[in-house]
């Protein structure tokens, strides 16, 4: 027996040591081409990208801040008139944020309902479960600017086709995590309700809201501060609030640029705000879970 | 003693139960009170106003059908076929569709019995069961017709401009010319135009069959012909996927490499200096805060419209957002590891490699992969703004307000994107750090 192990001892560490020096090897070739396969398609991608566009990197490098620079010194230059400029789109600002909460609200409510749906266990009808995750995922790939175009050219311009688009987004996004937050829910309470002879619906509000609310509000809250943004965004494209003026302001050119520089920080405060107040109100509601 | 015990607890629950129900009550009547807000805030009732049915009825009815357009112009009396009136989608000389009949007298059938004729000098004739024969000729700038006075709903009339609208198809009448459209289901021309060889020949006959055009071999042909399509521009909506996609991958990417180093720097762990973590911190908040919609502004007027800018939006935004994950990702390290690396004798930059990367990739990489699906969403919006990519075919399509069977295929192709993008990323994540479930 000690005969054996002592002869095949050397053996074995040298083939382990062989195998693993190989291994390693093996996994270094597989790091350092997978590496390279990345690198070749970052330069190639940024190439491409750089021919395909109207201008150059190189040369519009050194432009970057020419335009922020004539924006910011002509705002400097009227700095007087910024609290009226401010105060003369505050409302569009208004708009901008309404458009986000309304859409979050609507969304958050499509969600929650997508959600119970669609998680094992606790939908109306189970048989339905993948139906009502294709529909929120087919809800959650959709851009908001897709539906937002196609209702603006229905509807006409103004806030409702952009609370429409950025709503059913929401919904699709909110589903998807709202139902994995579901799915970890203690089914305990809504047994114990179920055999009180409780309805689906008073199941739902009383056994698994209680345990998913502070999840669920943490992720619509995340998904506001997105909202306001997208919200800007399609403004842009015609659909009321700030981006739209933005839009106006900036086609106005030079020698109106104080208002381009009014909402440009009016757009900045507002998202560096509502981020703040988000994240606290976010943090204190992960954070009161243990208590 | 217990009994004033008990009338405590009573009334500290009744309180706490008025509490709950007043709060069980205040919610809904505050999202109730807030939606009313929203109703007159956004105008709802003058929506209904501002709505244009008609819209949404050539939309939707467009979307899934074409028309061709027989039109006569009046002054040269020359007689044109085209698919959607495009010069583009326009019948060969000589060519003409099977429903047009006569050479001095030309029949167009709309079917089910709806006839109208191009007779010469200008005159036209149209039959439409359960009405009177309508005789319309063009004069110059007006439109003479026999029409009655009184006319049903589906007849605009007026002496410059005539429209019939049938369910069969539509006809308008100016001085200038005369105009039937003829609706069929199904999207036109998606694999041949008219001009090539290989219209209207089936499958089986391209594949298999004998040599249509004797230049080119059957296969490669078709796929050229299909490649260069000038209607729906497959070539140009491929290179605009791409172009999206490769924006998502570019700005998901870039940030990431940019904001590691910036996040060591970030992170109280590994930044001892004050001065330099605040400072870094702020620029992440900053970079954010001022978001991709006027970075996008900004960019294209340094780079033009095009892909780069939109890249380069992308990129800034989302340094700043992985910025703040990754350093709160490093925050959370376990020290043991970095301890356990360093008593081998590493170096820190060694200590970093094989102690703090290990544990902190598989957080990074998935938030990675889910950037890189919502940046594709974020690419084809900015697409739309600073000019590149598939966001911007949509938006053409939909402002010349006439192609909606484009826009139609548009759409479809941008969440078969968006999707593809979903199910790529998960299937990446899956292979590099496991499945979560």
């Amino acid at each position: 027996m000690a005969d054996i192990t002592l002869t095949q001892s050397p053996q074995g560490v040298d083939s382990i040591q062989s195998s693993y020096v190989a291994q390693v090897q093996r996994r270094r070739l597989y790091g350092g081409l997978t590496l390279l396969i990345f690198v070749v398609l970052m330069v190639s991608g940024f190439n491409v990208a750089d021919d395909r566009n109207a201008g150059g990197f190189w040369d519009g490098l050194h432009q970057i801040g020419d335009y922020p620079a004539d924006v910011l010194s002509e705002a400097w230059e009227k700095r007087a008139d910024l609290p009226a400029l401010m105060a003369k789109y505050f409302p569009a600002l208004i708009e901008t944020v309404n458009i986000a909460a309304v859409s979050t609200l609507i969304g958050a409510i499509g969600g929650l309902a997508l959600s119970l749906l669609g998680t094992r266990g606790l939908a109306r009808w189970p048989r339905l479960i993948p139906l009502f995750r294709r529909i929120s995922d087919i809800m959650r790939a959709v851009p908001e600017i897709v539906i937002a175009l196609v209702l603006i050219f229905v509807l006409g311009g103004g806030p409702v086709p952009a609370m429409i688009a950025i709503a059913i987004h929401t919904a699709g996004a909110l589903g998807k995590m709202f139902s994995e937050v579901a799915e970890n829910a203690d089914l305990k309470p809504v047994e114990g309700l179920a055999s009180t002879g409780a309805t689906w619906s008073q199941r739902m509000l009383l056994g698994v809201l209680p345990q998913v609310a502070p999840n669920y509000i943490s992720y619509a809250l995340l998904r506001f501060e997105i909202n306001i943004r997208a919200s800007a965004i399609l403004g842009f494209v015609g659909a009321g609030g700030l981006g739209y003026e933005l839009r106006n302001a900036m086609a106005w050119g030079p020698g109106r640029f104080d208002e381009a520089g009014a909402i440009f920080i009016l757009l900045f405060g507002t998202i560096v705000f509502f981020d703040q107040v988000s994240s606290r109100y976010r943090n204190r509601l992960t954070e009161g879970q243990g208590q | 003693m217990t009994a004033t015990d008990l009338s405590m607890a009573k009334h500290t629950a009744d309180r706490q139960f008025a509490r709950k129900r007043l709060v069980g009550f205040a919610i809904p009547a505050v999202i109730a009170v807030y939606l009313a807000y929203i109703f007159f805030a956004f105008d709802l009732p003058g929506l209904a106003q501002r709505a244009n049915l008609e819209n949404a009825v050539t939309l939707a009815s467009d979307s899934w059908s074409h028309k061709v357009h027989v039109t006569r112009d009046n002054r040269s009396g020359e007689i044109t076929y085209a698919v959607e009136g495009e010069r583009k989608g326009r019948y060969p000389d000589g060519t003409r569709p099977d429903w047009v009949s006569g050479d001095d007298v030309l029949t167009i059938d709309l079917g089910s019995g709806h006839l109208v004729r191009y007779l010469p000098d200008n005159r036209t004739e149209i039959d439409i069961p359960g009405f009177p024969p309508i005789e319309a000729r063009a004069e110059g700038r007006r439109v003479v017709t026999n029409l009655p006075e009184d006319l049903p709903d589906w007849i605009s009339a007026s002496d410059r401009r005539v429209g019939i609208t049938t369910p069969e198809g539509r006809v308008t009448l100016t001085g200038a010319r005369t105009e039937v459209f003829n609706y069929f289901p199904g999207w036109e021309l998606f694999w041949f135009t008219l001009d090539s060889p290989y219209h209207g020949q089936g499958v089986g006959q391209i594949l298999f069959g004998a040599r249509i055009d004797p230049a080119r071999a059957n296969i490669t042909g078709a796929l050229s012909d299909w490649w260069n399509n000038a209607m729906w521009r497959h070539k140009d909506v491929a290179w605009a996927i791409g172009e999206t996609i490769l924006m998502a991958f570019l700005g998901t990417m870039g940030a990431a490499m940019l904001a590691l180093p910036l996040a060591f720097l970030a992170a109280r762990r590994f930044s001892p200096i004050m001065l330099l973590r605040a400072a870094t911190r702020r620029l992440f908040d900053f970079v954010r805060g001022v978001d991709a919609l006027i970075w996008t502004v900004v960019l294209a007027r340094a780079f033009g419209p095009g892909p780069l800018t939109g890249t380069l939006a992308i990129l800034i935004t989302d340094t700043g957002t992985f910025g703040k994950i990754f350093s709160e990702a490093l925050e959370n390290v376990d020290q043991k590891q970095i301890e356990g690396v360093a008593s081998t004798g590493a170096k820190p930059l060694q200590r970093y490699r094989f102690g703090v990367i290990p544990q902190v990739v598989p957080v990074l990489l998935a938030q990675i992969l889910y950037f890189l699906e919502s940046n594709t969403r974020s690419a084809t919006i900015i697409g739309a703004i600073t000019g590149g990519g598939i966001g911007l075919m949509l938006t053409q399509a939909i402002q010349t307000q006439k192609d909606w069977e484009e826009v139609a295929y548009y759409i479809v192709l941008i969440i078969a994107m968006v999707m593809f993008m979903d199910w790529f990323s998960g299937w990446l994540r899956g292979k590099l750090i496991g499945r979560k479930d």
